[in-house]
């Protein structure tokens, strides 16, 4: 996406006449009120994001809350040795890698299949109303679609319940079963989000110029490989680009539903590394130990984004950057 | 043009359906509408809940229409302060953070939208750092707390006043419309930049100020973990921090109370009024959302085109 506007520039610099270079000076004073538009993002953005960048380095002091910052005590890897050797180090990153892995296998195909199915659907207007439903859950907020699952899930009074008391089998206590919390949030998510999710390919399908199904058709391709040849070939950029994306933030899991759909019962296999950050630094008032785990958090989201955009630049020849 | 529709519907004709197209379709057809069953039952169900009597609802009697109609539900809610003053809250919240977005997105997004503007790269890297590095809750936190703005409104939207994905679209979206040439010919009727921003790139970009709007809108509206960081004060909870309480830390406590009979009875009838009233939030919570949707939808998509077209 950048390589292209970087080619546009360097096409426009090739055939405009090379002007005398101006002084820096020159250059600010020309673009002052361009400035002037970036300056209020600027100064917000730096002080709510870079200044807390810059307090990073809390996870190598004792916080202090009297000295502050910068005069606490310096402790070197103290906090990484202690998160590394502490029984959560390995229970949370599992627990956040499962989560997300399983979430990425699940979520990932089934907004493209979505897509391609409503793109080759011939009625256009029972197609709109899939359309406008399915993107309808997107909008219920994390705390109102966390109620609905801990009600319809309820012992007692849920509806999935019901339903199996129906059928004549035991009520089932979901919440309080580790075992169906993974399957829970993730298929909820799917849920959620799969209708909304699929816009950016529909988005990009309906890009695809008719005449080449046309034709295709022509030539006596069934609706099956126009999808199969036409089609996904044409989504697999803006695929591959999500796909990148979401592995960059394989190890943050959002704390929001996680933290909500917790109990003491199911905390074995729901606690992940960010609410874990949450407890132990606004509950527990562990200040830099819950910095130093964040960060980690932090660096290995990054080390997988490079490593995952490299890999797929070299098998694909989509990247980032 | 006429000739041409004409020409290609004889084309769709001569075409035929073969079978494996017919049995595709009717494969299409149908997984498409479990699909839509599975999506639209629970919302449907939490409806006709809110307005049923509620021991048919824990009953598991109702199913597939309202049974015993009542607004108990509703009036619980309307009863319940909390709430209220939730609802008054986020909107407050939502409008103002909203207003801080704009003011900070827009100009930004415009000034990078212009090709001969020598901030454009340093300031760009400036934001995609901020995209894939942060400093994280704690650190951000104190910021947050050294600058006295715990317990405020602001903590709410300054800390995240510009998304870098909106910015990106707000940005691809004045590169196509708001051309150069536009600027050059109101400069040399004397425009300054500023003046050319507010009375001519801006009246011009409604339809990118409304996509932005709704992005951050719902995003405000929905949001209840920076209030679960910074507000710690109860008159000040936002709507959905007050749903959370209500929803999720009530329930635990109500079902693991119960231990002799007769307190699990007389828990069961309460619970039974309380789960109404839940359906009721959960829609009235979501009535702003339910209210604007159908703008939203045509807006959202075509928001998600507009930044496509650069991811």
């Amino acid at each position: 996406m950048i390589m292209k506007a970087k080619k546009k520039n360097s096409l426009q610099q090739m055939y405009t006449i090379p002007k005398k270079k101006k002084s820096l000076r020159q250059i600010l004073k020309k673009d002052m009120s361009l400035w002037m538009f970036c300056i209020p993002g600027i100064i917000l953005t730096f002080i709510f994001s870079y200044i807390p960048m810059y307090g990073i380095q809390l996870a190598f002091r004792r916080y202090n809350a009297k000295a502050g910052i910068w005069g606490s005590e310096w402790v070197g890897l103290y906090y990484f040795k202690r998160f590394c050797e502490s029984p959560y180090f390995v229970s949370t990153i599992r627990n956040t890698l499962i989560l997300s892995l399983y979430g990425l296998i699940v979520s990932f195909p089934i907004p493209i299949i979505l897509a391609l199915l409503l793109n080759s659907f011939r009625h256009k207007k029972y197609r709109k109303v899939i359309q406008t439903v399915t993107y309808a859950p997107n909008f219920i907020s994390t705390v109102v679609m966390c109620g609905m699952i801990i009600l319809f899930l309820s012992p007692y009074v849920g509806i999935v319940n019901n339903f199996l008391k129906f059928l004549g089998m035991d009520p089932v206590n979901f919440m309080a079963n580790k075992k169906y919390w993974r399957h829970i949030y993730v298929w909820t998510g799917v849920w959620q989000s799969t209708g909304w999710n699929s816009v950016i390919y529909f988005a990009a399908l309906s890009g695809i110029s008719p005449e080449l199904h046309e034709a295709a058709r022509c030539d006596g391709a069934t609706k099956f490989q126009l999808i199969r040849y036409i089609d996904l070939p044409s989504i697999l950029p803006t695929a591959t680009i999500l796909l990148i994306m979401s592995c960059g933030s394989i190890l943050s899991v959002g704390f929001e539903k996680a933290y909500l759909l917790q109990n003491n019962l199911n905390l074995t296999v729901s606690e992940i590394i960010s609410t874990y950050v949450y407890k132990v630094g606004m509950i527990n008032n562990d200040v830099s130990y819950s910095t130093a785990i964040g960060l980690f958090n932090t660096l290995v989201n990054l080390v997988m984004l490079i490593i995952v955009n490299k890999a797929a630049d070299k098998l694909s020849g989509n990247s980032l950057w | 043009m006429k000739k041409e529709k004409s020409v290609q519907a004889l084309k769709h004709r001569r075409t035929k359906r073969c079978r494996g197209d017919v049995i595709f379709d009717t494969v299409t057809f149908i997984i498409l509408t479990v699909v839509l069953l599975i999506v639209a039952y629970p919302l449907y169900w939490v409806v006709i809940s809110s307005i049923s009597n509620p021991s048919a609802v824990s009953s598991g009697e109702v199913l597939w229409r309202p049974i015993g109609f009542t607004l108990k539900g509703y009036s619980e809610v309307f009863k319940n302060k909390a709430v209220m003053g939730g609802f008054m809250n986020s909107i407050i919240y939502t409008v103002c953070g909203v207003l801080v977005n704009l003011a900070v997105t827009l100009p930004t997004a415009y000034a990078l939208s212009r090709n001969n503007f020598s901030g454009k790269k340093p300031v760009t890297i400036f934001y995609m750092i901020t995209m894939f590095f942060g400093g994280g809750m704690i650190p951000t936190y104190l910021v947050v707390k050294n600058l006295h703005l715990l317990n405020t409104m602001w903590a709410l939207f300054l800390p995240g006043c510009l998304s870098v994905y909106n910015m990106i679209v707000a940005r691809t979206f004045f590169q196509s419309n708001i051309s150069e040439e536009l600027y050059e010919a109101a400069e040399i009727d004397g425009c300054t930049q500023g003046k050319f921003f507010f009375k001519i790139a801006l009246p011009l970009s409604k339809a990118i100020i409304a996509i932005l709007v709704l992005y951050y809108g719902v995003g405000h509206w929905n949001s209840y973990f920076s209030a679960l960081l910074y507000i710690s004060d109860k008159e000040r909870y936002p709507l959905q921090l007050v749903l959370r309480n209500i929803l999720i830390t009530n329930e635990a406590a109500l079902s693991q109370s119960a231990s002799t009979e007769a307190a699990r009875a007389a828990l069961r009838e309460k619970q039974q009024l309380m789960d109404v009233m839940k359906y009721s939030l959960m829609i009235i919570s979501s009535i702003p959302m339910l209210a604007i949707y159908p703008f939203i939808q045509k807006h959202f998509v075509k928001g998600v085109m507009i930044g496509s077209i650069k991811g």
